[in-house]
Parts: C-alpha cells; structure tokens; sequence
C-alpha cells in the first residue's frame, strides 16, 4: 500500500524529536560519564588519565570513616542510603500495603480518605524539607510533644551534624510521610483490580477479611508490589532533595551525605568533573543492580507459586 | 494487637462488619491527622510573629502576622519563582508531549523492522538515573553558556520526562482501532496527516495524563535546579525554597508563609482535579 521508502523517512522523522532528546540527553551522557570517570579533569584544562584511581579516591572499599578530600568516603553515602531504603522496605511499605488494604475493603469516606493520603505526595519536597526542618527543630513540634509526654527529658538536637543517626532519621520520617501515599495509591490500585466476584466467593467459604486479604488480594498484586520496591529501592539510593534541604551542613561532613549531595560537592565546589562521574557511575550501577535484583527475586517466586 | 485484629474481622462476617468498619475508620482517621496536622500547623506558623512561633506554638495566632505573606513575596520573591516554574513546566510539557506522541505514532502504528526493540529501548529511558547525564550536560551548558537559561531545565526535564510520555501514549494509542488509519489512507491522506487528523484528536486522555506527571516532575524538580541555574532570577520554587533559609535567617513566620503560599496552588489544583491527578500516577506506575 505505502512505499518501503517514505515509510522509512516517515518513521525517522516521527522519531527525530524524541531521539535527539533521548540520545542528546539520556544515552550520550551516559556514556560520556563512564569516559569522564577515568580522568582527572577540572572542566577547563587537560583531562589527566587516572586509570581507576577516581574509583578509589571514593574509597569505596575502605572502612566508612574514611575521608577523602575531606568528604566523606563514597561508601558512607552508600550505607546511608542503604538504611534510607531499608527503613523503606521494612517500615514505609507495609504501612502503605495496610493502608491500601484497609481502604480497599470498601469503607464509608473512601475516596476522601484515599485523596488525602496522597496529598503529600503533590507537595514540592523542598517544601516538605523546610516544614520538617521547622517540626524537628529544637523548639518544634516534635521536641515539644515528646518532652510534653514525658518521654524525652531534653528536647534532642535532631539536625545536628554531629548526631549522624537522628539526623538520618529526622530525614527519613518525612521521606515516610510523603511516599507512603504514592505506594498506597499504586497498591490500591492493585487491590480493587482483584475482581469483586472472587472476594465473594472467599467470604462465602466462610474466609475472613484477613484471609481475604492475605490468600487472594496479597498474591494478586505482585506486579503492584514489585513496583513499589523497585521505587522504595531505587529512589532511596538516588535522594537528594530532602537531605540537600533539611541538612545542607551534611552535605560537606559525615552526616547525612548521600551519593547525590557528594557528587553535588565534587561539582559545583570543587570542580572535580571526572570524581564526579564516578560517582554517577557508581550510583547507576546500584540502581541497575537492584532493579534487577528486585526483579529477578519477584520473578522466582512466580514461577514456584 | 493481632489477636484483636483477628478478632475485629471474624466480626466482619459475623455481623456485616459494623464494629470493624469502626476500627477501620479510626485507623485510617489517625494517619489522615497525621497526614494534615504537620500542614495546618505549617498554615499556623506562617501567621505567627517572630515571638509567638515560639511562645505560642499549638494555639492560634494571637495576633495574625499577615504581614509575613508581604515579606515572604518581597524578600522571598516568590512570585518571580512562580513564573520561572510556570514557564519551565508549560515548555518541558509541550516538548514532551510532541516528542512522546510523535514517537509513539512511529512506534505503534507504522510497520517496520526493529520498531519493538526501538520502544523497548525508549522505555529504557523509565530506568535511568538523572544523576548519569549530570556532569556531562553540566559541561556541554557551560560551554555553549547555556547554564544562565531556562533551556538548561526545560531539555532535560523534557527528555526524562519522554520515556514515561511514550509509555503512557503506547498504552493510549493502542486502544484506537487501526481501521481508522486504513480509512484514512484509502481516502488519500499521507502518514502526517492521519497523525494530526486522526490520532491527535482522539489523544486527548492521554494529553491530560501526560501533561499531569509530566508537570508533576519538573514542579518538583531539584537536583538540575540546584545544580545548573546560579542566577536567582531564574530559580524555581523548589529552590528558591530552598535558599529561604539563608535569606530570612531567624523569621520562621516568613518562611512559613513562603511554604504555603509555595503550597496552596497545588492543593487547590489536586483539589479540583484528584481524580485525574490520581490517575496519571497509576497509569505511569502500573504499566511500567
């Protein structure tokens, strides 16, 4: 009907926009950053080639203490977004599963309910960043009602540098608040596309609600849960905007430094372009490996159930 | 606690669940407060003068600072941030909105080899981090002086906004039955105009959902932001926010003010929109 020949014109000028934003912007750089990792290089002069040595200024395989350059090594920032996906996996997502659950059994205020819980979600995280920095405070919101209760005697320095822990976890309770929303929004999802007939056909059997959930919701929404992992995972790994805003101090120390406020340093302080993309690599590295991971381990457990 | 779970939903088939729905609903009051509370008291804080947000910090304002809304837009110039995020959104959306729907076209509806290795290789794009095209991007605008401009936003928002436009689009585009291509062809009309006449007009489901997320992610947008634009007349909410702090260093009553009024727009537009915004992030997430 159309000519082979047009048809190839056709299709690459359909394709042009999106490929030269693709290419010019995604994949180019991509490889331009492996490059850039091997050399020493400031921005302006002559790339120097290092081998492997960017790799291990980052002193990746040193113990967490270490320093180079007087930021932290590379593998702090790891481990500290290791515990922000951790704290993900074990706290935020089963909080939201509850909540999809609980919502997904058809309660009067649905709909408000679900709304919102997603609120935050919505709300710019540099937003979000100030207003818990405000709520952390030493005279916020959350000193004054631990102190009022009785429970904490001296309101704690939470955004302190020198208290790498409580600041992690100041930082990781809003990371919680906000996202808990989105993953139950995707896991509601999942929940009501379980059809109504095969819930009632579990009641009438004389299952109960839990059971309902656990044996015949649950199993049907691991294409939902895989997601929301490969989200939690990836997107702790690759945070920023709440530890450049509620810690901007950690960026420089041990704090709270995580791969992207480091590599953020390296750049824009101290002109350390081929530092820098290691980094990058490095950190696309982790998120591709997890992906996969994630992936891998929902996909054996398909094949046993 | 799990006993009692247990219990309150062996009730829920024994007496169509009335005191379960209680519990349930008390539950789900209890993370609404949280998800509220730490809102209205940011709303509460932005009225208070600079003694009352500490003397005062659960109550109403005694006296409403509203003169923290006129500092915050002053000294703040959170208006000026406005207008660069308005721009920056509208632009990132109208180029990813052309590139997606144009791609997909060629992806979905014209025959050719390697087309669905093409679209796998697009989608691709879902996976990867923005942090690899940082430090390349960042030398090529310093050196074509980009770095002063809005472009330095708008294009790389726009590109990793394009795989889940793609994404979204397929999934649209799929739905149209074919026949109304071959109807068209059969009439004369060439690969172009079927796309403008034909699926452009029925794209308009997938234009909102697009248009949402891909409005959602550069709204948002920090680590580009922070990274590539120096010059303050060029920031963004997101960091314009951000560099508050060091402009009013001790006046939390104006920074709360500059939160909310960062905020509201948004709350109004989720508000009048919920369903759809909703939407967007499902379709975005679930066929991924």
């Amino acid at each position: 009907m159309k000519s082979k020949k047009t048809d190839g014109l056709t299709v690459f000028l359909f394709l042009l926009p999106g490929l030269l934003l693709f290419v010019g912007i995604l994949i180019a750089p991509l490889f331009v950053s492996a490059y850039y990792s091997f050399f020493q290089w400031d921005g302006l002069g002559e790339k120097i080639y290092v081998g492997w040595g960017n790799y291990k200024t980052l002193s990746l395989f040193k113990k967490p203490d270490a320093f180079a350059f007087g930021v932290p090594a590379m593998n702090a920032a790891v481990k500290h977004v290791f515990i922000l996906a951790g704290l993900s996996l074990v706290l935020q997502l089963p909080l939201s599963l509850g909540l999809a659950l609980l919502l997904g059994r058809g309660i009067r205020g649905e709909r408000f309910f679900l709304s919102v819980f997603f609120l935050p979600v919505l709300i710019s995280t540099t937003v979000i960043g100030r207003l818990w920095q405000k709520i952390f405070a030493s005279e916020g919101l959350v000193n004054s009602i631990l102190t009022g209760l009785g429970i904490l005697k001296e309101p704690l320095n939470w955004l302190a540098e020198s208290e790498g822990n409580l600041l992690l976890i100041a930082i990781f309770i809003p990371m919680l608040w906000q996202y808990v929303g989105y993953h139950m929004l995707l896991m509601y999802a999942g929940v009501k596309s379980v059809p109504k007939e095969l819930r009632e056909a579990a009641k009438i059997d004389g299952a109960t609600n839990w059971q309902v959930d656990r044996y015949v919701v649950i199993p049907s929404m691991k294409q939902v849960l895989k997601v929301s992992v490969i989200f939690a995972v990836t997107g702790s790994l690759k945070s920023y905007d709440l530890v450049a805003v509620m810690a901007p101090q950690g960026i420089k120390t041990q704090a709270a430094a995580v791969p992207s406020t480091v590599l953020h340093d390296f750049l824009s302080n101290r002109m350390k372009y081929g530092i820098g993309s290691a980094i990058a690599m490095v950190l696309i590295v982790l998120c591709f490996f997890f992906a996969l991971l994630i992936n891998l381990l929902f996909r054996d457990r398909d094949a046993k159930g | 606690m799990a006993k009692s779970k247990n219990l309150s939903d062996y009730q829920v088939s024994q007496s169509n669940g009335k005191v379960a729905n209680v519990i349930i609903w008390i539950l789900l009051s209890i993370w609404t407060l949280v998800n509220l509370y730490p809102l209205y008291w940011m709303v509460l804080f932005s009225l208070k003068n600079d003694t009352e947000v500490y003397t005062n910090k659960f109550g109403l304002p005694k006296e409403w600072a509203w003169e923290n809304y006129k500092t915050a837009m002053r000294v703040g110039n959170i208006g000026r941030n406005y207008l660069n995020s308005i721009i920056v959104a509208f632009a990132t959306i109208l180029i990813t909105l052309v590139a997606a729907s144009m791609a997909t076209y060629a992806l979905t509806r014209i025959r050719w080899r390697g087309a669905g290795l093409m679209h796998k290789i697009f989608l691709l794009g879902i996976t990867i981090p923005v942090q690899s095209s940082i430090v390349p991007i960042f030398v090529v605008l310093n050196k074509l002086k980009l770095r002063e401009s809005y472009f330095a936003m708008i294009l790389p928002y726009s590109a990793f906004a394009l795989a889940m436009g793609i994404l979204i689009c397929a999934g649209f585009m799929t739905e149209i039955p074919k026949e109304l291509d071959e109807a068209a062809y059969i009439d004369g009309c060439g690969r172009a105009r079927v796309f403008f006449k034909v699926i452009v007009p029925l794209m308009k489901p997938a234009v909102a959902t697009v248009s949402i997320y891909t409005f959602m992610q550069c709204w948002n947008e920090l680590i580009f932001a922070t990274i590539f634009i120096d010059k303050s007349y060029l920031f963004t909410i997101p960091v314009g926010i951000q560099q508050l702090v060091g402009t009013f260093t001790t006046s939390w009553g104006s920074v709360g003010a500059a939160l909310t009024i960062a905020t509201v727009p948004t709350v109004i537009a989720y508000i009048l929109l919920s369903r759809r915004i909703q939407e967007s992030f499902i379709a975005g997430a679930i066929k991924g």
